[in-house]
C-alpha cells in the first residue's frame, strides 16, 4: 500500500537498527554451541546482570513468546500444549514455549538449547513450574531466585533472604561456567544496566509531550532491548539514539497518531497478535495510547539501585518490581502515570494468561475512577493465544469507551 | 425533524422512527444471516407501515452488532450509548440501565443529562444472555414467551450452579430426569441469569431508578429475579426491546 508523506514521517528510523541488533543477538545465541559460549534461559524479570558479567548469553522465552504471538503462531502452539495435557487456563507464553521446545517449531526455528535456567518468581508463580519442566526436558541445572511478595515495604528479613540468594546465584554460575565471578566486571555491567534503564525511562517520558511522538505500541516494540540486553553498552547506545529521535520528533511536531485528541494509558501485557488492529482502532478515534504500565516495569524499580553497589542493591530492585507489589502500590503507580502523561482514560487488558497482572484490576479501576475521575475500560484476552480474542466484542467496547470519552471532551490543555 | 434508528442485534433487528421528540413507530424482526439486508428490510417495513417515504428521514443512525453493515445510515454508534440515550428519552429519571440482549448483556450508568458515565459488558460467554434462555427453553420444550409467567408459579426455584450455557443445559436435563417441576427449573434459570447480570453490574456504582432494556426485559421472571438481587424495583418500558433503536433515533437528532 502506498504511504503518504505524513505516514513516512511517522515511521521510526531507529526501528531498522533495532531489528538489526535483535537479529545479531539471536544469531549469536543460536550459534553459541560453535563459539563456545553458554546460553541461559531466564525469566523476563530475572537478574540478568550476573549472566552478562559471566559472558553467558541470556535468552528469554517470554520475549520469544511475544514473537510467537506477533507471528500468529500462538493458537496452534497452545493447542499442541493442551494436547500434551496442559490446561487452557495456563499462561499462553508457558504453553507456547513448552510446545515449541518439544518440536523445534515456532519463529526463528526455535530457541537455542539452554546450558542452564534462571527463574525469578518476581513476575509470577507459573514460571517455577514452567522452568522445572524445561529443566527436566533439557536436563540442565536450574537456579530459582525467590523474591518474597512486597505488599507495601521491603522488610529487613526479606532483604537478607534475597541478598543471600545473590551469593548462591553467583556460586551457581561459577559452577556451571567453571570460572570465577569477576566482581569488577559486574560493577561495570551494573552501571550500564542502570544507565540503560534511565535512558529507557527518558524515551518513555517523551510521550508526556503533546502530541505524543510515540505510542505504547512503539514502546512494546522498542522494549525488547532493555529486556534482553540490559547491562550491555549496545542498549545504552541504542536508547541514546532513540532518545535523540524522540527529541527530533518533538521539535518537529511529529505526532505518533494523526490529530491526537485523546490520550490513553494501557495496563497489562500487549495483545501481541492484535497490535496493528488495536493501534488502528484507537487511532481512528484520534486516540493515542501514550503510556503503559508494562514497558515502564523495566525501569520502575531503578530508584532502589545503588550505582556503586549494584550487587547488594539489586536484591531490593528485583524484589520490588511492579508485579511483586500490593494492589494499592500498583494503583499509586497508575495514578502517577495518569498525571504525568495527562491521560483521558485507562484501557485495561484483563489478560487470562497473566494472573498477577490481571488480579486486582477491577479494584484498581474503581480507585482510578474515584481518585482521578477518568473513564476506564476492560478488554479480555490471552496475550499470545489468539483463539481467545473476540474482535466484534472488542470493537464494540472500544467504540463505546471512546464515545464516553468524546462526550466528556478532552482534558484541559489539549490543542484543538 | 424526522430521524430513524436501526439496531441490528445478534437475534433481532429493530427500527424506530421519531419526529420532534415523539415516537412515530417501532418494529422488530429477525436478523437472520445477512445483517445489511435485515437493516434495509426492517427500515422499509417500518416506513411502509407508517406510510412514509424513506427519503423523508433527515438522519439515520445504526447501532448493534451489525451497525457497520447498515449502509444507508448516516452514522453508526455503539449500543452502549444508544441504550443510554433511549432509556433517558423514555424516562429521564433513570440512572442505571441493564440491557440483556441475544448475545450480550451490559450495564450502564447515566448522569442527569443522559450521558453514559460508565459501563460494563459481559465477557465472551453466552451465560446471562437471551441465547442462554433460548437454549433452555428448547431443552424444556416451552415457548420462550411463556417462560416468565411459568416461573412466577414456582415456590421452590431449583439451583443452577453452572455459569456455562452448555453445562447449565446438562444440569437442566438432569433436573428434568430427576422429575423436578418445570416451573422450579425455569425459576432457577432466571435466578442464574439474574445473578450473572447482577454480579457484572456490581462493578459499577449502581443508582436507582434502574431500567431494564433488551429482548430479555420481556421476561417477567428475569425482571423479578433482578429486582430481588438489586433490592430495588426494575422499570420495564413497553419499548424495552426497541430501546436501542429509539436511542439511535434520539442521537440522530443531534447529528450535524
Amino acid at each position: 500500500m502506498p504511504q503518504t508523506d505524513a505516514e513516512k514521517k511517522r515511521k521510526f528510523r531507529s526501528a531498522k537498527r533495532m531489528r538489526e541488533i535483535m537479529t545479531e543477538y539471536y544469531i549469536e545465541a543460536k550459534t553459541a554451541d560453535q563459539t563456545g559460549k553458554k546460553v541461559a534461559w531466564i525469566t523476563s524479570g530475572g537478574p540478568v546482570e550476573p549472566l552478562i558479567a559471566m559472558d553467558v548469553i541470556p535468552v528469554y522465552p517470554e520475549n520469544y513468546g511475544a514473537m510467537i504471538g506477533a507471528s500468529h503462531m500462538g493458537g496452534d502452539l497452545c493447542a499442541k500444549a493442551e494436547a500434551l495435557g496442559y490446561s487452557t487456563d495456563l499462561c499462553s507464553y508457558a504453553r507456547a514455549d513448552i510446545a515449541c521446545a518439544l518440536e523445534d517449531g515456532g519463529p526463528i526455528g526455535g530457541l537455542p538449547k539452554p546450558d542452564m535456567l534462571v527463574c525469578c518468581n518476581n513476575i509470577c508463580g507459573t514460571v517455577m513450574k514452567w522452568y522445572e519442566i524445561q529443566a527436566r526436558l533439557f536436563d540442565v541445572p536450574l537456579f530459582i531466585f525467590d523474591t518474597p511478595f512486597c505488599h507495601v515495604d521491603f522488610a529487613e528479613e526479606a532483604r537478607r533472604y534475597v541478598r543471600t540468594q545473590i551469593d548462591e546465584y553467583i556460586g551457581f554460575l561459577e559452577g556451571v561456567c567453571k570460572k570465577k565471578f569477576d566482581f569488577d566486571r559486574s560493577m561495570e555491567v551494573g552501571r550500564l544496566s542502570l544507565k540503560g534503564q534511565r535512558l529507557w525511562q527518558d524515551v518513555l517520558d517523551a510521550a508526556a509531550h503533546r502530541p505524543s511522538p510515540m505510542t505504547a505500541f512503539d514502546a512494546f516494540f522498542f522494549l525488547a532491548l532493555i529486556v534482553t540486553l540490559r547491562g550491555t553498552d549496545k542498549v545504552v547506545d541504542f536508547y541514546t539514539e532513540l532518545l535523540e529521535e524522540m527529541k527530533e520528533r518533538v521539535n518537529q511536531g511529529i505526532s505518533a497518531v494523526e490529530n491526537e485528541r485523546y490520550r490513553l494509558l494501557w495496563d497489562n501485557l500487549p495483545v501481541w497478535y492484535r497490535l496493528k488492529w488495536l493501534s488502528d482502532t484507537f487511532a481512528a478515534h484520534e486516540a493515542c495510547l501514550v503510556a503503559d504500565t508494562y514497558t515502564t516495569a523495566w525501569c520502575g524499580s531503578m530508584k532502589y539501585i545503588d550505582e556503586n553497589n549494584f550487587i547488594d542493591s539489586m536484591a531490593e530492585a528485583y524484589t520490588r518490581i511492579y508485579l511483586n507489589i500490593g494492589v494499592d502500590e500498583m494503583a499509586k503507580t497508575i495514578f502517577a502515570m495518569i498525571d504525568k502523561y495527562e491521560v483521558d482514560g485507562l484501557v485495561m487488558h484483563s489478560n487470562r494468561s497473566c494472573k498477577p497482572y490481571s488480579f486486582g484490576q477491577y479494584d484498581i479501576m474503581r480507585m482510578v475512577q474515584e481518585k482521578k475521575g477518568i473513564p476506564c475500560m476492560m478488554l479480555e484476552s490471552h496475550m499470545v493465544d489468539e483463539r481467545s480474542f473476540s474482535e466484534s466484542q472488542a470493537a464494540t467496547r472500544i467504540d463505546a469507551f471512546m464515545e464516553v470519552i468524546r462526550q466528556r471532551g478532552p482534558r484541559a490543555g489539549t490543542a484543538l | 425533524m424526522k430521524t430513524a434508528g436501526i439496531d441490528i442485534g445478534s437475534i433481532t433487528a429493530k427500527a424506530a422512527i421519531l419526529e420532534d421528540g415523539v415516537i412515530l413507530g417501532t418494529r422488530i424482526g429477525f436478523t437472520g444471516y445477512n445483517a445489511g439486508l435485515a437493516g434495509r428490510k426492517i427500515f422499509e417495513d417500518l416506513t411502509g407501515e407508517l406510510g412514509m417515504e424513506a427519503s423523508s428521514l433527515d438522519r439515520i443512525v445504526s447501532t448493534g452488532y451489525g451497525r457497520k453493515s447498515v449502509e444507508f445510515a448516516h452514522k453508526s454508534m455503539t449500543e452502549i450509548i444508544c441504550h443510554g440515550a433511549g432509556a433517558h428519552f423514555l424516562d429521564p429519571k433513570v440512572r442505571t440501565v441493564v440491557d440483556v440482549g441475544g448475545q450480550d448483556s451490559k450495564a450502564l450508568i447515566l448522569d442527569a443529562s443522559g450521558k453514559v458515565t460508565d459501563f460494563v459488558m459481559n465477557d465472551k460467554c453466552a451465560a446471562g444472555t437471551g441465547r442462554f434462555l433460548e437454549v433452555m427453553a428448547r431443552a424444556l420444550e416451552v415457548n420462550l414467551d411463556e417462560f416468565g409467567e411459568i416461573s412466577l408459579q414456582s415456590e421452590n426455584p431449583a439451583k443452577i450452579s453452572s455459569i456455562c450455557t452448555v453445562f447449565a443445559e446438562s444440569e437442566v436435563i438432569s433436573l428434568i430426569s430427576r422429575g423436578e417441576q418445570r416451573d422450579n427449573i425455569i425459576a432457577g434459570i432466571h435466578d442464574s441469569v439474574a445473578s450473572r447480570v447482577y454480579a457484572m453490574a456490581q462493578r459499577l456504582a449502581v443508582n436507582a431508578p434502574i431500567m431494564m432494556t433488551g429482548g430479555v426485559a420481556r421476561n417477567i421472571g428475569v425482571v423479578r429475579a433482578l429486582e430481588k438481587r438489586f433490592g430495588s424495583p426494575v422499570e420495564v418500558n413497553e419499548y424495552a426491546q426497541a430501546n436501542g433503536a429509539i436511542g439511535a433515533a434520539v442521537l440522530a437528532c443531534s447529528l450535524p
